[in-house]
């Protein structure tokens, strides 16, 4: 392979690639991604592959193999291009009628289309799909479109030109302006302006300077990043060399958790890639500009998202975080100047250098420019990973995008930012997504998790599961945070168990907001949140938790009991069958009974009950 | 101990003291935990404290200082996860298995963990058992996904 020395060489590649391509070929591409490989789309592939050798169609169909599409609910994933059909759930067995009716004959297995729950309409083609109709998909544009594996790929689609561009007609002050000018701010969770952090960084005097992708995406419910760096690593690679350049900094550290070996994977072939080609490593593009990235796995500590303890952790210790200042931008890793950047952050360079500060500051709203990422997820209708305009309503994400709650229960809360976040009600349904507005809210933006919730959703139990989290992830290193999660804890896990007494309330809010002001770092000062959000919001659930002893949504088990409504019950046995503990009795097309007393409320009747019969009282 | 395979890691690793984490997580690929006398190996080779090895087996939820069995069971916890039941199905396997979290079934056979968030999060809720994955999972399917690894033959 030639090495890319120049502007031209970059363009000439790019030509001859798409030269080589002809866009009325079939193309058959599938997601590989977490998502779809747990559904096993691996085993799709080589069915397809041995129909179209069968066929004799090797040659005149492509299968490409992708990275999410961010419809992962409905895996594994099969789009054929070019009309852009897109089939869901696709098994092995399907394989023979799509390549005889669709690849041979062109016409639609009606079965493999995407079926609406509501409206019980077929959607057809990809961009039709309701998930996808309102995304703006700026960052994740080449994710489940590319092959991630393939650096030609990402160069067709105009990969590296934004690197070009800032290597020979931008000095590094002028890159730094172009960011801080656009209003991008971190997607990882705090919302900083990443062109403020980089022009603190690049005025900091120092020989040796270092850039992190911040990749160790821990807030549960939360995949965006896992997607980003499986589908299209390049893009964060890209970002992070235009960083380093616009910094100074001659070395770049990736830190991706160990639970994504398909991210890790995708990103060591990208770095091999990429320096092969001359892109990544001494020289880059013949300008001079060496640079460097390592790979390092975290090691399951959720603490280590935080910037001092990610650096410390870096080092080859145990991720304890420091305090700050000294910030990071001054004296981070090795103590030299560091900036710390997640990896969404990174993909948004890009194309903000290619295409402009005022144009990236026209998306958005007035604090929060650009698109974000979000992974829908929980009792929502249609999840997977969406990408909207900052300032788009939840009503727009959950109803329109999302298609609203499953089984057509009601909505009860959604939350965000992870245990960092909070839960927002109802009642704010229609508020614009942003920083700010969240803030307001009581949660945060967090890195992107969107947890829906029904009315079988506990508020008291969701706020001890954070806690609970959390209570595990504590380095211990402050005292607030160490000894204020305990004993938050014990009295929330007191309340679940239908001890709760008078004066809980007032503790956990004295306890919360002592915790807030006095943590060492963020993981302490933001704990409290989902407890405070869901005490503003959701006090009468506290409160019946607490005097009642009753949890009306059934999941706190020494609240609730199950009982099967005789008056709906046809005695269909299904429930008996099920019951582990052979704790529910009746005779067939007569009303059932449950045992309460060798009842174990693991909820199978529950969730067997095709006539919700079964009921939580 | 596998002495040729650690020192081919410390090798590869350059005896670097920054790379300690790196380290101890290939010598874990290769051991399936982290045996003691692994580690003050390490400690001995690297030159390297063996307070703070500990410090960070201890510390990172992914060292195991105690042999794991032949089928490793990680029930996801993440949000989603844990609001589509993950309790529930975790205490089933709790039940057909009869041990705790953190725990290896008396004939090795099975270990069971729990995970923050496998970050399949639209599969909720998950639980993988080694390699392969299994979504939508309720404590109604729990024996069912546990018996074929209990049928496979040693390796």
């Amino acid at each position: 392979m030639k090495q890319i020395k120049t502007v031209s060489d970059l363009e000439d590649l790019r030509k001859s690639i798409l030269k080589q391509r002809d866009p009325e070929k079939i193309t058959i591409r599938m997601c590989l991604s977490t998502g779809c490989r747990a559904k096993k789309s691996i085993k799709v592939i080589s069915a397809l592959e041995d129909e179209l050798n069968n066929q004799g169609l090797q040659e005149k169909v492509e299968i490409k193999r992708t990275g999410c599409h961010g419809f992962c609910e409905m895996g594994p994933i099969m789009v054929i291009e070019p009309a852009n059909i897109f089939y869901r759930q696709v098994t092995p067995e399907d394989i023979a009628d799509i390549v005889f009716e669709t690849i041979l004959k062109g016409n639609i297995v009606k079965r493999l289309l995407w079926k609406d729950a509501g409206t019980k309409e077929y959607t057809k083609t990809e961009q039709d799909l309701p998930l996808y109709k309102k995304q703006k998909k700026h960052i994740s544009y080449n994710s489940g479109k590319i092959d991630p594996t393939d650096i030609e790929d990402y160069i067709a689609a105009d990969g590296y030109l934004a690197l070009c561009k800032a290597l020979n007609a931008m000095t590094p002050a002028k890159i730094v302006e172009t960011v801080f000018a656009s209003g991008l701010r971190g997607r990882g969770g705090g919302g900083f302006s990443t062109g403020l952090k980089w022009r603190i960084c690049s005025a900091a005097p120092s020989d040796i300077k270092y850039i992190i992708a911040n990749g160790d995406e821990g807030d549960p419910g939360a995949f965006m990043d896992r997607s980003l760096m499986e589908g299209d690593p390049h893009r964060i690679i890209e970002g992070m060399i235009i960083a380093a350049f616009a910094i100074g900094a001659g070395r770049g550290f990736l830190y991706v958790r160990e639970e994504y070996p398909i991210a890790i994977e995708h990103l060591s072939i990208a770095i091999q890639k990429a320096e092969e080609y001359g892109l990544l490593g001494n020289n880059i593009m013949g300008t001079g500009f060496d640079f460097n990235i390592a790979i390092n796995k975290g090691a399951g500590a959720f603490v280590c998202g935080e910037e001092t303890a990610l650096i410390i952790s870096i080092e080859g210790k145990s991720g304890t975080p420091r305090s700050r200042p000294p910030y990071p931008a001054f004296e981070g890793l090795w103590g030299k100047p560091t900036i710390i950047n997640n990896v969404e952050t990174l993909g948004n360079i890009p194309q903000i250098i290619l295409k402009g500060a005022d144009w990236y500051s026209n998306i958005g709203t007035v604090g929060s420019k650009g698109t974000k990422i979000f992974s829908l997820v929980g009792k929502v209708r249609n999840t997977g990973l969406v990408e909207v305009e900052m300032g788009t309503t939840l009503r727009e994400i959950i109803f329109d995008i999302g298609g609203g709650i499953r089984k057509d229960k009601r909505f009860k809360a959604v939350q965000t930012g992870g245990p960092s976040g909070g839960c927002i009600p109802i009642s704010k349904i229609d508020m614009p997504v942003d920083y700010d507005s969240l803030r307001e809210a009581g949660a945060i933006m967090g890195s992107g998790g969107m947890i829906v919730m029904d009315e079988t959703s506990c508020m008291v139990d969701i706020a001890r599961y954070f806690l609970n989290f959390l209570l595990f992830e504590s380095c211990g290193k402050c005292v607030p945070c160490r000894e204020g999660l305990k004993q938050m804890h014990y009295i929330l896990t007191n309340i679940c168990e239908g001890n709760g007494e008078k004066g809980d309330i007032e503790a956990l809010t004295e306890l919360g907001h002592f915790m807030i002001s006095t943590s060492l770092c963020g993981l302490g000062a933001t704990a409290a949140n989902p407890v405070l959000s869901t005490l503003r919001y959701f006090h009468d659930e506290y409160l019946v938790h607490i005097y009642e002893k009753k949890c009306p949504a059934g999941v706190c088990k020494n609240l609730f009991e199950y009982m099967i409504d005789e008056t709906l019950c046809n005695g269909c046995t299904l429930c008996r069958i099920r019951c582990p503990e052979k704790a529910i009795s009746g005779e067939k097309k007569k009303p059932h009974r449950i045992d309460t007393a060798k009842c174990i409320k693991c909820g199978i009747c529950y969730n067997s009950c095709k006539r919700q019969a079964v009921i939580v009282i | 101990m596998n002495i040729e395979k650690v020192n081919i890691i410390l090798e590869e690793h350059e005896y670097k003291h920054s790379a300690i984490i790196s380290i101890m997580q290939d010598v874990q690929g290769v051991e399936n935990y982290l045996p003691e006398d692994t580690l003050r190996y390490i400690s001995e080779k690297m030159e390297l404290n063996l307070t703070r090895i500990f410090d960070i087996a201890t510390f990172y939820k992914t060292f195991s200082l105690t042999p794991r069995g032949r089928h490793t069971i990680r029930v996801c916890s993440g949000t989603a996860c844990h609001l589509g039941g993950a309790v529930k199905n975790l205490e089933q396997i709790q039940r057909t298995i009869n041990i705790q979290e953190g725990e290896t079934t008396n004939d090795r056979m099975f270990s069971l963990e729990t995970v923050n968030c496998l970050g399949a999060c639209a599969l909720a809720p998950v639980m993988v058992i080694d390699e392969d994955y299994y979504d939508a999972v309720n404590p109604g399917k729990i024996e069912k996904i546990l018996s074929p690894y209990r049928l496979e033959p040693e390796v």
